[in-house]
């Protein structure tokens, strides 16, 4: 048996599930990703007056890191957070707030 | 029986709810359990529960900025795991924006925060105990209700304690005339009475000390607000700086807002030029410097030099100075395994000590523990810090850095981060002040929420 399915098996057998919701992935982007929350709001969903990345396009984000990074949009402070990250770490940013919209 | 034989024991039986099967084959589980049974007054302290199933725990202690946010993301990695805060207050009042507070342009209400979502939303257990006593060996904490939590980990976020053996004559009774309103809440308010009871005309005498403190732009933040309210309210008084420091954050940023908004009314002072910190004279608002030149102040706000709140000191976390150094890849302890130190509290490198750093490596923290749980491999951490600071209500600067490991150290990367231009105008200084009110609801609604 999968060691999965060996788990759920426990799990119904001692008639107590695991805590419901998914959990998100260890990855690389989300380790990036998550640092953007102390601004943007936890998955990106802002509250109050900075913008919300959560539900935007990966296409958008990975192309409006860009910007601030070579200075072609503007902005306060996000020139200066995106000059320190690579095109990969935008491209894993982009991925994983993108991947919040479905 | 050692624990990890016990962690061996779960892997061959497939990891989860194999509690029941481990105590029916009469082996002892110290310290691991469903959390109806951990509140239960059934004693853990007696060593020893067998539940129906077995979730490795993690504790952390201190629900400000790092514990909060470490409990919330732990839980978005790891389904399965017992997260227990143990945070002696049920409400909590932020650092961050307590400046408005005594500035009279927020009520306190607007800098506090419960644990009800984190409680409903995020499956952690608050427990409103203090602790007592951390063992380190036994991997147990008592609280001060009699209680002792085993854990498999154990994530240390106490912020600071004032070093109150530092300053000749300021102890806590004389902070209660010269308040610090460095942690947030009732000094807060404090503060802010003796600012609302002073007459027009006064001295207000804000004296911060040597690095590395909680907050580097927070003594000059406030120096701002309590001019916009003196502005106001009270025009004729003054305000004095006696810095510790030659420097400060942001210097130049503030200072050029200083002279837009209070000509006149803010006086910095330079530690070398004023003599620095000697003694003071609590009953009487005076400070007396190295050379015993008396500054008395109709109200003095005297931010005293910190180090790593007192549990972190009593568990031996901290070194000479003061400070826990870790491992600033996963804020384990450099002195004990299995034991982490986040926020004020921790040695981290080139970040500084803000509430938003805290933040940020609650959450590299959360994720260096769930590889643990998880037995996979932590992913390269990255670390956001940004500080906002008001220097009147419609007027914001901020400073900024992302950090990487670079040599064992968190450092940032180069030719990112740093303050806001010099030259901005006056629409750019209120698009900062207003997403310094954004970040205020963000964070703190990525920490509560």
């Amino acid at each position: 048996m999968p060691k999965h399915l060996y788990t759920v098996a426990l799990c119904l057998a001692v008639g107590q599930l695991p805590a419901t919701g998914v959990a998100t992935e260890l990855t690389r982007g989300a380790m990036l990703a998550n640092s953007c929350a102390g601004c943007h709001g936890t998955d990106g969903h802002s509250p109050g007056a900075i913008p919300s990345i959560g539900g935007k396009s990966s296409a958008f984000i990975e192309t409006a890191m860009k910007e601030f990074r070579s200075g072609e949009r503007h902005g306060t402070v996000m020139g200066r957070h995106a000059r320190a990250y690579t095109d990969e770490e935008i491209r894993l940013i982009a991925e994983f707030f993108g991947g919040e919209a479905q | 029986m050692s624990r990890y034989t016990r962690r061996e024991l779960l892997r061959l039986l497939g990891r989860a709810g194999t509690a029941s099967m481990l105590g029916a084959m009469g082996l002892p589980l110290v310290g691991c359990g469903g959390k109806d049974e951990s509140m239960g007054e059934a004693g853990e302290a007696a060593g020893g529960r067998q539940t129906a199933l077995n979730r490795p725990r993690v504790v952390i202690v201190g629900g400000g900025f790092g514990g909060t946010s470490c409990a919330k993301y732990l839980r978005r990695y790891v389904k399965d795991v017992e997260i227990l805060l143990v945070e002696p207050r049920q409400t909590y009042h932020t650092c961050p924006f307590s400046n408005t507070v005594l500035a009279g342009m927020n009520p306190i209400d607007f800098i506090a925060h419960d644990y009800d979502t984190l409680r409903s939303a995020h499956g952690v257990e608050v427990i409103h105990q203090r602790v007592g006593e951390i063992d380190p060996v036994a991997k147990a904490a008592s609280l001060d209700d009699g209680r002792t939590l085993g854990y498999d980990y154990l994530v240390l976020a106490p912020g600071i304690d004032m070093r109150w053996d530092a300053i000749e004559g300021y102890d806590q009774a004389a902070a209660e005339a010269m308040p610090h309103a460095w942690q947030a809440g009732d000094q807060t308010r404090l503060l802010r009475a003796q600012l609302e009871a002073m007459d027009d005309g006064g001295t207000v005498i804000i004296a911060p000390p040597n690095n590395p403190f909680r907050c580097p732009p927070g003594p000059y933040e406030r120096a701002s607000l309590i001019a916009h309210y003196l502005k106001q309210h009270k025009p004729k008084s003054k305000i004095l700086i006696l810095d510790a420091k030659e420097k400060f954050s942001k210097q130049g940023l503030f200072m050029q807002g200083w002279e837009a908004l209070y000509p006149g009314m803010i006086e910095w002072v330079k530690g070398s030029d004023w003599g620095g910190m000697g003694r003071v004279d609590a009953g009487q608002k005076t400070i007396y410097s190295m050379f015993d030149k008396a500054f008395k102040g109709d109200v003095v706000n005297l931010i005293p030099p910190q180090q790593a709140g007192e549990i972190a000191l009593r568990t031996g976390l901290a070194n000479d100075d003061g400070w826990c150094p870790v491992d600033q890849r996963s804020f384990e302890s450099s002195m004990h395994k299995d034991l982490f130190v986040i926020g004020d509290a921790s040695v981290a490198g080139q970040m500084p000590k803000s509430g938003f750093a805290a933040n940020s490596q609650g959450k590299v923290c959360a994720a260096a523990i769930a590889a643990r749980l998880l037995e996979v491999d932590l992913p390269e951490p990255s670390y956001v810090n940004t500080c906002y600071s008001l220097v009147g209500p419609d007027y914001g600067i901020s400073v900024a850095a992302v950090y990487r490991m670079q040599e064992g150290q968190i450092k940032s990367v180069e030719d990112s981060g740093g303050v806001s231009p010099t030259e901005a105008d006056a629409e750019f200084r209120r698009d900062e002040a207003r997403y310094a009110e954004g970040w205020y609801q963000s964070i703190t609604s990525d920490m509560f929420g």
